[in-house]
């Protein structure tokens, strides 16, 4: 599904440059679930971000079903982008709309009509469990709530690449657990998922393939 | 968009089916987004109402000013555009001339090629008609003798400054006429005095357009500051930059609008307002003049053009800040 081919990623920074991420290669095969690893500025998030091309490898290539990304240009970020569900540890939800309104996002963006959103809107906050909390503000959810609503807008228009940047950060173990359950049913059915993590207790209780980074490097895959 | 799919899909009859469904639902999309951005543009304006009253003031008032100003000088070019077919040369023969004498230079002149009519003024008719406009009559009844000289008013066939002088030159060498008044220079001058206050209008026209221009943006990137977490969301669930700038286009083109309305209510207002010692002073010349208004193209272009200003102070301030607004809050 996604391949790295000796990534490399550079950052410039004052007085020199800082190697975010070194000749990293790998592959990532849809259904599967994926952790990503590493201590703090080991590279995970950057790792991320050139998937999502939020920034661009320096060196190397990435591939998608054989594709590559760097031949995309600027214009067609947005809609790449759309293949890809993304939840972040501070969910970045928006409190000036209802649950709803935060799950609709990316399908109105898509072009859905409202209904044929509405819809959708319902099976992703059914899916975590937050059927009954549509219509409020997201503001007054609890932490494990708000990152359940988080992952409904990123699995909302039912994306094949499913990327995960430290989901569990903020939650006690039984919330980690429900989020880590949700990921493993969205791979049961053909998601490729990837969750950049700290958690050696969650990467230990859940066996799955484990993507370690140091300095940059791939130091176990 | 449809392009693209098209050259993706694999089968060339179900992709042209499928083609067919997208850009429908690409067209919908976009027609529901445009409504929707107008919408949302709108509900903000008037959900902060101060913020926006005191912008579209700010507009209303950097527009009226041209506006206003193009409306009277549209007055003065109406008022003064027939003063040239008054221009004449008032005559003065010296004082001693017979009314005979007087009746025949008129004739002799009448067939000059540059003269189109003479008026003969004898001085009894110049006398009284100096009664009646200068209210001195009975003191002039009082004088000893008739002080005004006979007076022909020569019409000439063409204003040309050119020939007009010449006309002057010779009419003056008659050894019947005392002196030879040209109202003509003057009348230039007006015109030379409009020309260059319609320059200045045009600059301030340009000068305070880019002004509103400058306040939209400022405005609109203040707005981008403030929804920068709704703006990296948008971007990364594959919102595109045209997605993202078009609320901000509709409320760039309603500051504008509206800006553009209330300047054309303020010149109105303003017109109102002099209108009454306008007619008035109209009275007293017994001119046919009639104040110009604003015309109603004009009720109509300002707004619009007002309209295009915000759109493009919008689309500056968004194409200079969406790029700062990057999603790197991962
Ligand atoms: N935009 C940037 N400009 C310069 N340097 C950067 C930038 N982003 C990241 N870096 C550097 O690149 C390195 C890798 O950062 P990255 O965010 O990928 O680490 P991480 O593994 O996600 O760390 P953490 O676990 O703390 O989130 C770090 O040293 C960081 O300082
Ligand atoms: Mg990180």
């Amino acid at each position: 599904m996604i391949e790295f081919l000796q990534v490399s990623k550079r950052y410039p920074l004052a007085g020199g440059y800082r190697d975010a991420l070194s000749r990293v290669s790998m592959r990532l095969h849809a259904g599967e679930l994926t952790f990503l690893t590493g201590h703090s500025g080991a590279g995970k998030s950057t790792l991320l971000k050139l998937i999502m091309m939020i920034e661009r490898p320096t060196a190397g290539d990435i591939r998608v079903r054989g594709q590559s990304l760097n031949r995309i240009p600027t214009s067609g970020i947005a809609h790449w982008r759309r293949n890809i569900g993304m939840v972040h540890q501070n969910h970045q939800l928006l409190f000036d709309r209802t649950v709803h309104d935060n799950v609709a996002l990316p399908l109105i963006i898509a072009g859905y009509s409202a209904r044929e959103a509405s819809r959708r809107v319902s099976a992703a906050l059914d899916k975590v469990g937050l059927l009954g909390k549509q219509h409020l503000n997201p503001m007054m959810l609890s932490g494990g709530e708000q990152q359940r609503v988080g992952i409904a807008r990123a699995v909302v228009n039912k994306p094949p690449l499913l990327l995960a940047d430290e989901p569990t950060g903020n939650l006690d173990p039984v919330l980690s657990a429900e989020i880590m359950d949700l990921f493993e049913d969205f791979a049961r059915v053909g998601v490729t998922v990837l969750i950049a993590t700290h958690d050696l207790v969650l990467i230990q209780e859940y066996h799955h393939r484990c993507l370690q980074l140091e300095q940059g490097r791939l130091v176990a895959s | 968009m449809a392009a693209s799919k098209k050259k993706k899909s694999p089968t060339p009859r179900k992709g042209a089916r499928r083609i067919q469904r997208n850009w429908q639902d690409q067209l919908r999309a976009w027609k529901a987004h445009h409504k929707a951005s107008a919408k949302d543009a709108w509900q903000r304006l008037i959900g902060a109402p101060v913020a926006t009253a005191m912008t579209v003031l700010v507009i209303a008032i950097a527009l009226a000013l041209p506006a206003g100003l193009s409306v009277l000088l549209t007055n003065a070019q109406v008022a003064t555009q027939d003063w040239d077919g008054n221009a004449h040369l008032s005559v003065f023969l010296s004082a001693d001339t017979s009314p005979n004498a007087q009746q025949e230079l008129a004739a002799a002149w009448r067939e000059r090629e540059d003269i189109q009519r003479i008026e003969v003024v004898t001085r009894e008719e110049a006398l009284e008609e100096f009664k009646a406009l200068s209210g001195f009559g009975d003191a002039l009844d009082a004088l000893p003798e008739n002080p005004l000289p006979p007076l022909l008013m020569v019409y000439p066939t063409t204003t040309d400054a050119g020939v007009l002088e010449t006309l002057q030159k010779e009419l003056a060498s008659h050894h019947a006429v005392d002196v030879v008044q040209l109202d003509v220079l003057w009348v230039k001058r007006l015109h030379a005095m409009i020309e260059t206050v319609a320059r200045i209008v045009s600059v301030l026209t340009i000068a305070l357009a880019t002004a509103v221009v400058l306040v939209v943006v400022n405005t609109i990137r203040l707005g981008i500051e403030s929804r920068r977490e709704e703006i990296v969301v948008v971007k990364i669930v594959g919102g595109t930059d045209g997605f993202v700038r078009r609320p901000f286009l509709y409320t760039g083109f309603c500051y504008g609008f509206l800006g553009g309305v209330l300047s054309v209510l303020l010149v109105q207002i303003a017109l109102l307002w002099v209108g009454k010692p306008v007619d008035e002073l109209i009275l007293l010349y017994e001119s046919q003049f009639e104040l110009v208004g604003i015309g109603w193209s004009n009720v109509l272009v300002i707004p619009l053009f007002a309209g295009l200003l915000g759109l493009m102070g919008a689309w500056l301030a968004v194409s200079r800040h969406i790029q700062d607004v990057d999603p790197y809050l991962l």
